[in-house]
């Protein structure tokens, strides 16, 4: 699903790369856990697999497809198979529940009658049936959170990357949203999660990732926050 | 893709930034109406060009005896010109391929032009027929070719001057010319004002909306829907522009030609154009106001908006 070759990633005017010879694999199904500290190249490496940026070395591939290959038109039929969910939620204040949702499939020209459809059941999914006419200002945090997941899950993408879901919500908020995640993984969508929550990794027990100043530094399964020796 | 999702899109953007949008439709009017003012100007020189030439002659004046004695001076000091040499002139331009037709004006004739021309007045009264010359009118088959007539015949005996009335009136063209470059190249600097001016409120517009592009971006909106709306609206500014221009262009053949200042009526010497040179040059005004924001937009994009 996810291979990485020997990738490296250097930007422009800064001397240090922000990745450094990074080979992993991750496989269909997988829930993986992105954790280092700010600076570490989490952002680069999630950055790299939405093909917004390109490699400088190595190899990126998703989905089968060879990145560094694809052409930038056919760059937007790839994403249509990833999922994304961020940390400031990232929904359009001026649209409804309803609308902010339909909007993924709307502008990859989905028939009405099919967006009618998947918009109400995949917000029943995330747990808010019935708040489909509210404005995103009026929902707490966790329920926008929510819509924004929504709105990655609605087109069944292969993948779903989250960066920092939980980054503004509070403990218990996070919960729900991981349990929300964790189903979502059930139904056999890969899940990338960049985290700072120790809290959240040392419960859920999955893959553990750790980037340190560019580097792979540990590639653990049902691994936890820390290092453990 | 949607229509009405585009659209509504579309109107959100245009209202978004209203003061723009009005200064990209005058800036786009103007400079077609110029554009398109002088595609019509071009029309009407071609018309009087085609009007006048058709009428006008490159006359042989003849030496009579009274330039002998006067002010004829060089050309004529052989004195006035005789039987024979007018035949072998006449001869001569029967010869010639270019020339159509040739009338002959004796001094009679000459003298009674100029009476219907001048009518009573003191000056036409102090003119005698032996005064006026005789002269060859000579009608070429391509006016533009005048000068072999005049390196033919100038200077020869018998021959006072050879005139061609078309130097007259490529004065007058010439100055309507220079008025065209002008009009010209003000359309030049407005439509350059107008393209900078959608180029900004394609930024303005790009980045006021960059959250939904965004968002457009990560769940995988071609970057031609992306631009789609932006591009959409440019044409749309320019279209309105356009429309304006047309307008301009209409109520101007309108009143100053053939209504209200009526030119028609008050200059009745001059051909002028007709509703269909009018008429035919709408389309092109409407399509490069409609085609050319649009590609200014797209080309904008290329820069404003990361795909």
């Amino acid at each position: 699903m996810i291979r990485f070759d020997n990738v490296s990633k250097s930007y422009p005017k800064q001397s240090r790369p922000a990745l450094r010879d990074v080979s992993l694999e991750i496989t269909k199904g997988e829930f993986v856990f992105l954790v280092g500290s700010s600076g570490s190249g989490k952002s680069t490496f999630l950055r790299l697999l939405l093909r917004e940026e390109r490699a400088s070395h190595g190899q990126v591939h998703v989905l089968g497809k060879d990145l560094a290959r694809l052409s930038n038109w056919k760059v937007p039929q790839m994403r249509r198979q990833l999922g994304t969910v961020f940390q400031d939620f990232r929904l359009l204040p001026n649209k409804t529940v309803a609308q902010n949702v339909a909007f993924a499939q709307e502008v990859i020209g989905k028939p009405r009658g099919e967006i009618r459809k998947a918009v109400p059941q995949v917000l029943d999914l995330v747990g808010l049936g019935g708040k489909e006419e509210r404005m995103p200002g009026e929902l707490s945090g966790g329920e926008q959170q929510r819509v924004a997941i929504a709105r990655a899950f609605v087109n069944r993408p292969a993948l779903l990357i989250a960066d920092e879901p939980t980054g503004n919500l509070d403990p218990q908020t996070s919960v729900g949203i991981m349990k929300l995640l964790d189903r979502i993984n059930r139904t056999g969508t890969t899940v990338i999660m960049a985290t700072h929550d120790q809290q959240i990794v040392d419960q859920m027990r999955k893959r553990v990732i750790e980037l340190e100043q560019g580097r792979l530094v540990r590639d653990q399964s049902r691994g936890v926050y820390g290092y453990q020796h | 893709m949607r229509a009405q999702f585009v659209l509504s899109e579309i109107g959100v953007g245009l209202r978004r930034n209203l003061t723009m949008t009005f200064a990209v439709v005058i800036s786009v009017a103007l400079s077609l109406a110029l554009f398109g003012g002088s595609l019509l100007m071009r029309d009407q020189v071609s018309q009087m060009k085609g009007y006048w030439y058709d009428k006008v002659n490159v006359s042989i004046y003849l030496c009579n005896k009274n330039e002998a004695e006067t002010s004829g001076g060089a050309s004529c000091a052989k004195g006035a010109v005789t039987a024979e040499q007018k035949k072998a002139i006449e001869a001569e331009l029967d010869k010639m391929d270019l020339v159509e037709k040739v009338t002959y004006e004796s001094a009679d004739e000459a003298y009674k032009h100029y009476k219907e021309q001048f009518g009573d007045t003191p000056l036409a009264a102090s003119i005698t027929p032996d005064q006026m010359q005789e002269s060859f009118r000579v009608k070429l088959k391509d006016p533009e070719k005048y000068k072999v007539i005049t390196t033919a015949f100038a200077g020869r005996d018998g021959v006072q001057s050879v005139q061609d009335q078309r130097s007259v009136l490529d004065n007058l063209f010439g100055l309507l010319d220079v008025l065209n470059k002008a009009a010209l190249g003000v359309m030049l600097i407005m439509l350059v004002v107008a393209l900078l001016l959608i180029v900004n409120t394609v930024r303005v517009s790009a980045f006021s909306r960059r959250r939904e592009t965004g968002i457009m971006r990560l769940v995988g909106a071609s970057s031609f829907y992306i631009q789609m709306p932006f591009i959409m609206e440019a044409a749309f500014a320019g279209l309105i522009g356009a429309v304006v221009a047309c307008g301009m262009l209409v109520t101007g053949q309108y009143f100053v030609i053939d209504h209200g200042v009526a030119l028609k009526d008050k200059l009745e010497l001059i051909n002028f154009i007709g509703w269909d040179s009018v008429v035919t040059k709408l389309p092109l005004v409407l399509a490069i106001g409609l085609l050319m924001p649009a590609l200014a937009a797209f080309v904008a994009l290329r820069k404003y908006l990361k795909v």
